[in-house]
């Protein structure tokens, strides 16, 4: 068997699969698919300061091998999360990841001290996301937001500090390399493509929210690409993320430069799709004799 | 643990123009099926996304769904032939509360609304059946219900076929008559709003199966959403989770 550990910012994982915030609730329902302890980590439901109420329905579409999703972070906050929630997940084998949203960086500041006080093992910090009007997406666009936003939360925040980037950038280069200077520990990406579908026969969009955004094995190159760039760009260690279906797509990614590696969207389709995952990892393994995972991270030789 | 299940499809009838009728073999969901409950199907082909689809019946290891050809999903779903497998996650979400204090329930279905009433409606044994459907073309399973309910009643919005009119308003003139202590309903949206006000103008509990394009189908990503009267985060209720059934006074039923 390979050892399959790795160690993320100072954060031991059992293995290199989490799963992706949004796509997974807190973990209560995919528990009862497959157990919790089988992932190294768990995204939570992306959080914000106060309760959302989210965006109002449809808020997914099918497209050609993705979705497209307008959710808009409806979530019970916080302080309900880290009350109510992390206590109940800390009991559980693995390690749990919390992504926060905010509308300010006072907002992101005063959730990554609140996140700091709880059993969480590292701080996802959303700047990505494309369905709020305030915040999200429009503090991960600009690399100077990014720097000065990664270096104040940075002040407030004890735990190991992840960023999450947008792929609905120029270049994510630069964007990593203002959060790598900002005090970063790790980066997640990519989070989702800004997309929309319209009904011909409607004239509407299938989406009340109109645009949303794409996940699924049709982002997958972009993520592979970005991840490589990125791991290139910058030295921190990468969660990567976008398409992820099956081990080999986790092997790809981590080729590219992620050290963990997110299940997300595929999880709709299979909900206990961890097991075939890991099955199909250790296959790879053992074909190539890889004892230690961390050998492959990265390892992609370009042409 | 719950599980995914590949499960063989064991009969197969097209009941009418791009209505199909599966059976389905699963002891396991079979005998954990409550009325109300859904399917959630993997479609085959390149569909990414399940199809959440109500359970029409259940029992001796056998599951029963109707389904009509939408989009992709579900044709490629039609195609299924007897003896193929169909992959399935269930049974799921939160169905009819049958409740042994009601005495005369009635059980009101529009289109394809009337599959996930009909496990319901064997249940009740007594209930009055109202069916409406566009036209008499797309009159389905009037002898089913028939055979398991007090009455059935069904109408056509152009009146080809039985009472002349909109279902909703054959049952408020059925109620201008007769008592009735719960209703029961699944059907297109402006049908579920009218019968939601005739409930609720005469203050008889009202259940509605709703539908909502859907993510995980267990609770997880919060995509099928439905709108409450409450507010904060629990403006949005989960169709898969908190749902399909809801009593019509937590919903709003707006667009």
């Amino acid at each position: 068997m390979t050892d399959m550990k790795i160690n993320f910012c100072g954060v031991e994982f059992k293995n290199p699969i989490v799963t992706a915030s949004g796509t997974f609730g807190f973990g209560m329902e995919y528990n009862e698919f497959a157990p919790l302890a089988e992932y190294g980590g768990i995204g939570a439901k992306g959080l914000t300061r106060v309760p959302r109420a989210g965006n109002p329905p449809p808020r997914i579409a099918e497209t050609p091998s993705g979705i497209l999703n307008s959710i808009g972070l409806q979530n019970p906050g916080v302080e309900y999360f880290a009350e109510y929630i992390m206590p109940i997940l800390a009991e559980y084998d693995t390690n749990v990841i919390v992504n926060i949203s905010g509308n300010t960086v006072e907002e992101y500041c005063e959730m990554a001290e609140i996140i700091s006080a709880t059993d969480a093992a590292l701080v996802e910090l959303n700047i990505s996301c494309p369905n709020v009007k305030h915040g999200g997406l429009a503090f991960g666009t600009d690399a100077n937001v990014v720097n000065s936003l990664t270096k104040e939360v940075r002040k407030h925040c004890t735990k190991p500090l992840v960023v999450k980037l947008s792929p609905n950038v120029t270049s994510i280069t630069e964007i990593a390399k203002a959060a790598e200077d900002g005090g970063a520990d790790g980066l997640s990406l990519i989070n989702t493509l800004l997309g929309m579908k319209i009904d011909i026969e409607t004239k509407r969009p299938i989406l009340k929210n109109n645009t949303g955004g794409l996940s699924g094995p049709a982002v997958k190159p972009v993520a592979v690409r970005m991840i490589h760039e990125v791991h290139n760009a910058v030295k921190l260690p990468l969660i990567g993320m976008g398409g992820v279906m099956t081990g080999s797509d986790v092997i790809e990614l981590m080729l590219a430069g992620a050290s963990l590696v997110a299940l997300g969207t595929s999880l709709f389709a299979k909900p206990d799709l961890i097991y075939d995952v890991k099955r199909d990892m250790q296959s790879y393994m053992d074909r190539h004799n890889i004892e230690d995972i961390n050998t492959i991270i990265g390892a992609a030789q370009m042409w | 643990m719950k599980k995914q299940e590949v499960c063989k499809l064991i009969k197969k009838s097209e009941i009418a123009d791009g209505i199909f009728d599966f059976i389905i073999e699963s002891a396991d969901i079979a005998a954990e099926a409550q009325c109300g409950q859904f399917l959630h199907i993997a479609c085959g082909g390149n569909m990414f996304l399940r199809r959440p689809i109500s359970i029409c019946d259940a029992s001796n290891g056998e599951i029963r769904f109707i389904f009509e050809v939408k989009g992709e999903g579900t044709k490629l779903l039609s195609k299924k032939a007897v003896g193929d497998v169909i992959d399935v996650v269930g049974p799921l979400g939160h169905g009819f509360e049958i409740k042994r204090s009601v005495r005369k329930p009635i059980v009101i279905g529009g289109g394809i609304g009337v599959f996930p009433l009909y496990k319901l409606t064997k249940q009740l044994t007594n209930a009055t059946v109202f069916l409406g459907f566009r036209n008499k073309s797309r009159v389905v399973m009037e002898d089913e219900f028939d055979a398991v309910s007090a009455l059935t009643i069904v109408g056509t919005d152009d009146g080809s076929y039985g009472y002349n009119g909109y279902i909703a308003s054959a049952m408020e003139g059925y109620l201008n008559l007769n008592d009735c202590d719960m209703i029961y309903s699944c059907g297109p949206m402006p049908m579920l709003r009218a019968v939601k006000k005739i409930a609720e103008e005469r203050g008889i509990p009202c259940q509605i199966s709703l539908e909502q394009r859907m993510g995980c189908g267990i609770g997880a990503c919060l995509a099928c959403a439905c709108e409450t009267k409450k507010d904060g985060t629990e403006r949005y209720a989960k169709v898969c989770a908190n749902g399909p059934v809801f009593y019509s006074e937590e919903v709003t039923l707006n667009d």
